[in-house]
């Protein structure tokens, strides 16, 4: 049993607390910029740039508050094949949305 | 306190595998979760394509500042779920754990409250999908039923958003209480680091909701 013990308290990654405030300001600070950004006009810009920022926080959280960056090989494997998943959903279904009217349809 | 015996299943090896099991299959249900609302991201992309000025008048009569409140809250509540989960397994002693499991529990109830009050805002302002949909100010160009499709998509998302924050809820407060047992030691705390996992998925959810649904175009009506 003490062995065990010594061998899974080895594995444990205890993560320093200024990188869990260094994320939480982070997420702040894209909170605020998106803000700021989506009172500005830039046109179809303004999507591109709130999904970007919002990227970007969800993969800090994932990889720190989630401790993906330190799971096993197979734990990253299944993470990111979820969202793979997701996006080739998300991208056939747009390829069918934006294609849909380029052509007429034969007798209507 | 729970023996180290007991809390070592007989099929797995060693603490370590056990563990690895648990995240693995915790993170295989958050990724159905995560097609879960992927369907309802699409529902909202494919619509606001087609109807994008009844999308951005209809955004513009959400209240932003108390969107941005939360998600303020949302992301403090993460802080203290991940503190929680780090103090857990750094072994610093029940009641630092406890400390932050009710922290993030607060900060869960101020973001229902808030949530609260803006779908009471919805309501009385009619701007509830159904037969008492007739909001206020509307402009002439843009069409209401339009509109009304962005609302039910505001109300599906963040209300199926929300009903995930009360079962969050739920599972703080069985953590709290077993924590207060000294039930968690840092060779075991597995159930710590699960709700922490879900946790921060809904915060994630919410990072993406808060852009798309709050900020389409705050200006909307305005310039």
């Amino acid at each position: 049993m003490s062995t065990q013990n010594a061998h899974s308290e080895h594995s444990v990654h205890i993560v320093p607390i200024p990188v869990y405030l260094g994320v939480f300001f982070a997420l702040v600070i894209g909170t605020l910029v998106t803000w700021q950004v989506s009172l500005l006009d830039l046109g179809r810009l303004n999507a591109v740039v709130a999904l970007t920022i919002a990227v970007c926080k969800a993969t800090l959280v994932v990889l720190f508050f989630m401790h993906v960056k330190y799971s096993t090989k197979l734990t990253k494997l299944v993470v990111v094949c979820g969202i793979f998943w997701l996006l080739l959903l998300l991208t056939i279904t747009e390829a069918d949305l934006l294609t849909r009217t380029w052509m007429g349809v034969p007798g209507r | 306190m729970a023996s180290h015996a007991t809390v070592l299943r007989h099929h797995f090896e060693n603490g370590e595998q056990q563990k690895e099991a648990s995240s693995l299959g915790m993170w295989v249900f958050l990724l159905t979760e995560l097609m879960f609302f992927g369907g309802m991201f699409m529902a909202y992309l494919a619509y606001r394509q087609a109807y994008p000025d009844s999308f951005a008048a209809a955004s513009s009569k959400l209240n932003v500042t108390l969107g941005m409140c939360n998600t303020l809250v949302l992301i403090g509540s993460s802080l203290t779920m991940a503190l929680a989960v780090r103090c857990a397994a750094a072994g610093s002693g029940k009641k630092l754990v406890v400390l932050f499991l009710i922290l993030t529990l607060l900060l869960g109830g101020v973001f229902l409250g808030i949530k609260a009050k803006e779908y009471h805002d919805k309501w009385i302002h009619h701007e509830v999908p159904g037969a008492n949909f007739h909001p206020e100010d509307w402009p002439k160009n843009v069409d209401m039923s339009h509109a009304s499709l962005y609302f039910g998509l505001y109300f599906g998302m963040t209300g199926l958003h929300a009903s995930h924050m009360v079962i969050g809820v739920g599972l703080l407060l069985f953590l709290i209480i077993r924590a207060n047992q000294g039930a968690y030691t840092p060779e075991w705390h597995t159930p710590v680091e699960m709700v922490g996992l879900y946790w921060h998925f809904v915060d994630i959810v919410w990072i993406f909701l808060f852009p798309l649904l709050y900020l389409i175009d705050p200006n909307f009506g305005r310039q």
